[in-house]
């Protein structure tokens, strides 16, 4: 028998309702989106669900404290807690440029974690 | 000392800021200047460290400070002047301003003004909730800059009241961070954030978020020991005996966003108390001539690209404004919030633009509809447009622009009226 999810697509802030048929560990059928990018969510939902990951890391002598970073593209989001943790120990050093690589292939995910802003040098440093 | 002369003067430079500045740059205003209070551009976007940015202006998901950064780039390219930490101190109807700028008095001529101040957290003293006064309580939106850009948690054990995307986007964060988020308290029988955050924020991490349930004790000596949850009926009313406490040392307040209008009211800026914010045209201009106001002043987005977009033609007709002489005063249509509306952006319209250009309006629905609704403009009487909506949600602002073909009807209305209603009902009248 196939099994219907409904799921929730999260690709954009429309957050269109979906119902996907799954059978045998395949996907069949989807409906309710409002364009394609959902058919391509609600299939990975269902069998592999990724999420795009942010958070931030020390950043040493720097304007701020504190640097955001963000995966370069979604991660398993099993990996998201797991993730975090591992960035709350990474400090780096100041000065740092939008998209430079602040953690490469984290957990082995292949997914580099970047950075998503600049940060220059405190005066006097 | 003799005024800096200016031609547009932006106020505030968040997303609505910077991008009403690059336009009036982009469409010919000689010296386009933006004061900002804070040490450096973007307004609240530094913190706002998540995704889902820019997937309209710019066609990609960007975070906060990368959204933040291709604009205060595109202002730079644009020739725009920010001044960051400089306060403006005061706002004359007459376009003079004065404000404080690294321990300076400034004074500015101005030939426009955009307002683009942006919106506040609504308080805890907004909300009666009985009980002490302890230390651990927080709006969502301060507990994120100070775990974003301070680096400090706030607490260990949370709860948080509301529903609305900073307290969802807050429960990740918190999670992610090492924390415990215990409960979220929506008084609403629906969420109020938008539906994705339910899923990637709330869901995801499994965190417990009860509809229709508020905090009606707040306990704790020096800091916050527990909270009491409460069940409530359809008329927010606490219903007794579901009461239940919930130990934490945190709360954190996610109950809604009121437009930031201090500096508007001192210039004389008429406001909307359906939005809160500035009564506008739609050319977003005030009722002070060659005031403007842009963003989240004028009433709060759910979507950073709505704000950048909107903002542009305020930078836009500010530009105007400057170089030429602003358009002729005429007789303004009011633009009024019917069935299902709780309010509707501009509030008047001018007949004479109305006929030559498009308009936007932008809406908010009072009540959740999750079926197909019809968006219908009535001039005076008469139905003059309507739109088909998949659904309709608080969360969600709607836009409905004005077609060339029914300028004529609408230049000729006394009154506009915006209603939403269910699609089945449409079809029946």
């Amino acid at each position: 028998m196939p099994e219907e999810r409904e799921i929730i697509c999260v690709t954009c802030p429309m957050g269109c309702t979906l119902r996907a048929l799954v059978e045998g560990g395949e996907v069949s059928q989807i409906s309710g989106q409002a364009c394609k990018r959902g058919v391509a969510f609600a299939a990975e939902e269902i069998l592999a669900p990724h999420r795009m990951f942010t958070t931030s890391v020390t950043i040493r002598n720097g304007t701020l404290p504190l640097l955001p970073v963000r995966s370069r593209s979604a991660l398993p989001k099993h990996l998201l807690l797991p993730a975090a943790a591992t960035l709350r120990q990474v400090a780096v050093d100041a000065p740092i440029s939008l998209n430079d690589v602040i953690y490469a292939d984290i957990l082995g995910s292949g997914v580099d974690i970047v950075a998503s802003r600049d940060i220059e040098c405190a005066e006097g440093k | 000392m003799r005024p800096l002369k200016v031609d547009v003067l932006v106020i505030g430079s968040g997303p609505a800021g910077l991008a009403a500045a690059t336009q009036a740059r982009r469409d010919g205003a000689g010296r386009v200047v933006i004061l900002e209070r804070n040490r450096e551009a973007g307004g609240i976007l530094p913190q706002c460290i998540h995704n889902g940015f820019g997937l309209r202006v710019f066609g990609r998901d960007l975070t906060g400070p990368e959204y933040a950064q291709r604009w205060k780039q595109q202002a730079a390219d644009a020739g725009v002047t920010v001044l960051t930490r400089t306060m403006v101190l005061s706002i004359a109807p007459e376009l003079q301003v004065s404000a404080m700028g690294n321990g300076r008095l400034l004074d500015i001529d101005a030939k426009a003004i955009v307002l683009a101040t942006g919106c506040r957290e609504r308080p805890r003293g907004a909300l009666s909730i009985p009980g002490t006064r302890p230390a651990g309580i927080y709006t969502a939106g301060t507990a994120q800059r100070l775990v974003n850009i301070e680096g400090f948690m706030p607490g260990k054990r949370f709860v948080i009241l509301g529903s609305g995307d900073i307290g969802m986007i807050m429960a990740r964060r918190l999670t992610l961070e090492g924390s415990q988020v215990l409960a979220m308290a929506e008084i609403l029988p629906y969420v109020s954030g938008l539906k994705r955050n339910l899923v990637q924020c709330v869901r995801d991490y499994d965190i417990p978020l009860y509809t229709s349930t508020t905090i009606t004790e707040i306990r704790g000596r020096d800091r916050v020991e527990s909270v009491v949850l409460c069940a409530v009926d359809d008329r927010w009313r606490p219903i007794a005996g579901t009461e239940r406490a919930v130990a934490c040392d945190t709360l954190l307040l996610s109950v809604g966003l009121i437009p930031e209008i201090e500096l508007a009211r001192l210039a004389s800026v008429s406001l909307d108390p359906l939005t809160g914010g500035a009564l506008v045209d739609e050319h977003l201009s005030t009722n002070v001539p060659g005031i403007y106001a842009a963003g989240n002043m004028v009433h709060v987005y759910d979507l950073v690209d709505s704000v950048s977009e909107s903002a542009q033609r305020a930078g836009r007709f500010a530009a105007q404004a400057a170089l030429r002489q602003p358009p002729p005063r005429e007789e303004l249509i009011p633009v009024v919030a019917g069935d299902n509306v709780h309010h509707v952006v501009p509030q008047r319209l001018r007949p004479r633009a109305a006929a030559s250009e498009q308009a936007i309006l932008e809406l908010r629905v009072s009540r959740p509809m999750e079926e197909p609704v019809a968006v219908r403009l009535f001039a005076d009487n008469s139905l003059v447009h309507s739109e088909r909506l998949r659904y309709s949600r608080p969360s969600e602002m709607i836009s409905l622009a004005l077609q060339p073909e029914h300028a004529q009807r609408l230049a000729q209305a006394a009154q506009l009226l915006i209603e939403v209603i269910p699609m089945a009902l449409h079809k029946e009248s």
